[in-house]
């Protein structure tokens, strides 16, 4: 017999909401780091911010926000090499950024450019997919293609508590402890998926536990404590470069804002839920607390950042804008690697199409 | 009589069936509290129950395959994919299991199940959202493929869809939940499946079409009007059996056709119609019947939509082809 009652369930925790230290934890990362860390955190807020603007004066697509899992995102991230592979959802861009994703294509992917996903040369980020779960499988993939080279690097995965749900991400954790990979699954619940909450979703406890059924370890941190964070994803990329295999992660969070942009969050959560969880439990004020105390930050270095990243943000939106859109013509050059004869004749025939000033 | 949109002609049929037939069960992903991404059944779980309206957890291969078992137990599910786009997370369901089960038990189990997604371009949706995969539908023997143009036919196919004892695949175009409102009588209405509608009368031309390509079809129609060229709009409504009476006697009448689809061109319903006309109509053809698709690429993202997605004008230019032929 098994039962869940007899397992005992810890959320590593490491930062209070104060941001003062909770316990004597091992901590492995630099002040240095966690100033680092903040930065990344506090540029996502922005950009975050700025995207949704954007989308409500109706220069963006449908867009996914954010805000309130920062620390997840960037606190896992900012453990990986550049030599490590990112697998993320539609709402990692924070993580994607650390890793190196230029802001010219997080913008353009949200503008609807007809090549948002194609992802910049040498960069080890594969391209947003919307798709739930499926990415679970891919990092699969490229970490037995790691261990298959002999390579040291390791993949990482970005989900939410929704895809927990998904058959692909059950097969990606059987796959990658039965083949023992390089692999750390990281799950950022934020406790709904759209409007469906957690405990609709799953009867069990926590997602955490889902590793034990498939013999691989299993972590919850409090995703909003960037320190934890950090130090548990390190932990893991740690086993799993010295051959341990997999881990999954599942950092409890909250997205402060609507699902996507096409979302009314009002019609399945509470106004003092949210408050509760971007007042109290803001994963930026708990870092910046801590850097405060500590002398590293202030309210002076607080602004300059913001207006910096303001400034460059607004200029590289200027000069999205101003790009050319992409033509249809485009959308036939990438189906196959060689084009067959009825794509060339269609390709041939927009062409014209578009020359006779086709589509105004 | 109401004036509704095609979304809240949806919900009416829903409601009317749940009414009238506890067998209905409507599941899915953010269907119950939040009546659905699109609203399409909002109320339904305040009025009938979280036992019959329900939402699942994330899982479309769990839905279709729950609906399937459910509907061995005498149940007429309704499962909703909440964009069709994700039809391929499910198509064992579909196109493996549901489609199937009549022949395979020989006739012992029936499968009234209604798979009921939004589809279709022109919304600026990311990835994966937009797509016209009728196609793939409509070539697996055993699944009726239905998509309605306007809210009265939304709900009279709807209800009828629900009452059928096979699967139904119910596509609703995303850019018509709101596009325009209509008189929608109250209570119920079928619309029997497999039945086309002549939407436009007229002797020179037939534009064969369905789903969002309708209204393109109709603006086309009028421009065509004044410059001398009557165009009959055909509405399949059911692309999967087709309405092949209707379609011959229209191409009999005015001896000219074209098909219109969203869809890309390879492999699709307007190859099938056509294919259709040629084997039973070809000497009453003054001219090929030609088609108007979107081009044979993957969809592309929401900045070249517009121009990518076949228009009226498009319609305008291949019947002209046609009709000088
Ligand atoms: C296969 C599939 N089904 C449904 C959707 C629609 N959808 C997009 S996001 C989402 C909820 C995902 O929830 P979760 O995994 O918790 O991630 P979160 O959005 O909360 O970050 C759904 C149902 C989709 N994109 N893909
Ligand atoms: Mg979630």
């Amino acid at each position: 017999m098994f039962n869940e009652n007899e397992l005992t369930f810890t959320q590593v925790k490491m930062l209070d909401e104060e941001g003062n230290i909770i316990g004597n934890p091992t901590i492995t990362t630099s002040d240095e780091q966690l100033r680092e860390m903040y930065e990344w955190m506090k540029k996502a807020r922005i950009l975050d911010q700025k995207l949704l603007r954007l989308q409500r004066q109706g220069r963006l697509g449908t867009y996914a926000p954010l805000s309130g899992q920062e620390a997840a995102q960037v606190g896992s991230a900012y453990a990986l090499t550049k030599e490590d592979w990112v697998a993320p959802s539609y709402r990692d861009h924070a993580a994607s950024m650390v890793h190196g994703l230029p802001l010219e294509q997080i913008i353009s992917y949200s503008k609807g450019h007809l090549y948002g996903g194609k992802i910049p040369e040498g960069l080890r980020i594969l391209p947003v997919q919307i798709i739930i779960a499926a990415q679970t499988l891919h990092a699969t993939g490229i970490a037995y293609s790691s261990k298959y080279k002999g390579e040291n690097s390791v993949a990482i995965t970005y989900f939410g508590d929704g895809a927990t749900s998904q058959g692909d991400f059950h097969e990606a954790l059987n796959f990658a402890s039965v083949f023992k990979l390089p692999v750390i699954f990281f799950c950022q619940n934020n406790q709904y998926a759209i409007s469906v909450p957690l405990e609709r979703q799953m009867a069990s406890k926590t997602i955490a536990q889902k590793a034990v059924a498939y013999g691989m370890t299993g972590v919850q941190v409090d995703g909003n404590d960037i320190l934890a964070v950090h130090e548990v994803t390190k932990e893991a990329i740690e086993r799993a470069r010295n051959g341990e295999g997999p881990t999954l992660i599942e950092a409890v969070t909250y997205r402060f804002g609507p699902h996507t942009t096409s979302d009314d969050p009002t019609r399945y959560r509470s106004e003092e839920e949210v408050k509760q969880w971007s007042q109290q439990k803001d994963p930026l004020i708990r870092l910046r607390k801590y850097l405060e105390n500590k002398g590293l930050w202030d309210e002076t270095k607080d602004n300059q950042l913001e207006e910096s990243f303001n400034d460059e943000l607004n200029e590289l939106i200027d000069v999205i804008e101003s790009k050319q859109i992409p033509t249809v013509d485009e959308a036939f050059d990438y189906v196959y690697e060689n084009k067959h004869d009825l794509l060339v004749e269609q390709q041939e025939e927009a062409k014209r199409f578009l020359a006779n000033g086709g589509g105004e | 009589m109401a004036q509704m949109t095609m979304i809240q002609a949806i919900t009416d049929a829903m409601r009317v069936e749940l009414k009238r037939d506890e067998k209905v069960l409507i599941f899915g992903e953010d269907v119950g509290k939040n009546g659905g991404v699109f609203r399409a059944t909002e109320g339904l779980q305040a009025e009938f129950g979280e036992d019959r309206v329900f939402d699942t957890p994330l899982a479309e291969s769990g839905i279709g395959g729950l609906a399937i078992g459910l509907a061995t137990q005498g149940f007429r599910p309704i499962p909703e994919i909440q964009f069709f786009g994700f039809v391929y997370e499910v198509m064992d369901s579909i196109a493996g299991q549901m489609a199937r089960y009549h022949f395979r038990t020989g006739g012992k189990f029936d499968m009234p199940i209604v798979v009921r997604s939004p589809f279709g371009g022109g919304v600026a949706t990311p990835e994966m959202h937009a797509d016209s995969l009728e196609g793939l539908m409509a070539q697996t023997p055993g699944l009726k493929v239905v998509i309605p143009s306007t809210p009265y036919d939304a709900k009279g196919l709807l209800i009828s869809a629900i009452r059928d004892n096979d699967p139904v695949i119910f596509l609703e175009h995303m850019k018509l939940y709101r596009s325009f409102r209509q008189e929608v009588p109250e209570g119920e209405y079928t619309i029997e499946l497999g039945k086309a509608d002549v939407k436009r009368e007229g002797k020179d031309i037939s534009i064969i079409t369905y789903g969002a390509m309708v209204h393109e079809s109709l603006k086309a129609a009028e421009e065509l009007e004044k410059e001398g060229y009557s165009a009959e709009v055909i509405d399949l409504r059911t692309v999967h059996p087709l309405d092949i009476e209707t379609i011959v006697k229209s191409v009999e009448k005015t001896n000219r056709a074209i098909v219109v689809q969203e869809a890309q061109r390879q492999a699709g319903i307007a190859a099938n119609v056509i294919a259709e006309i040629n084997e039973r109509a070809i000497l009453s053809l003054e001219a090929p019947v030609l088609r108007v698709t979107a081009p044979d690429t993957v969809y592309p993202f929401a900045q070249a939509e517009p121009v990518w997605l076949p228009n009226y004008k498009d319609v305008i230019d291949t019947a002209k082809k046609v009709l000088t032929f």
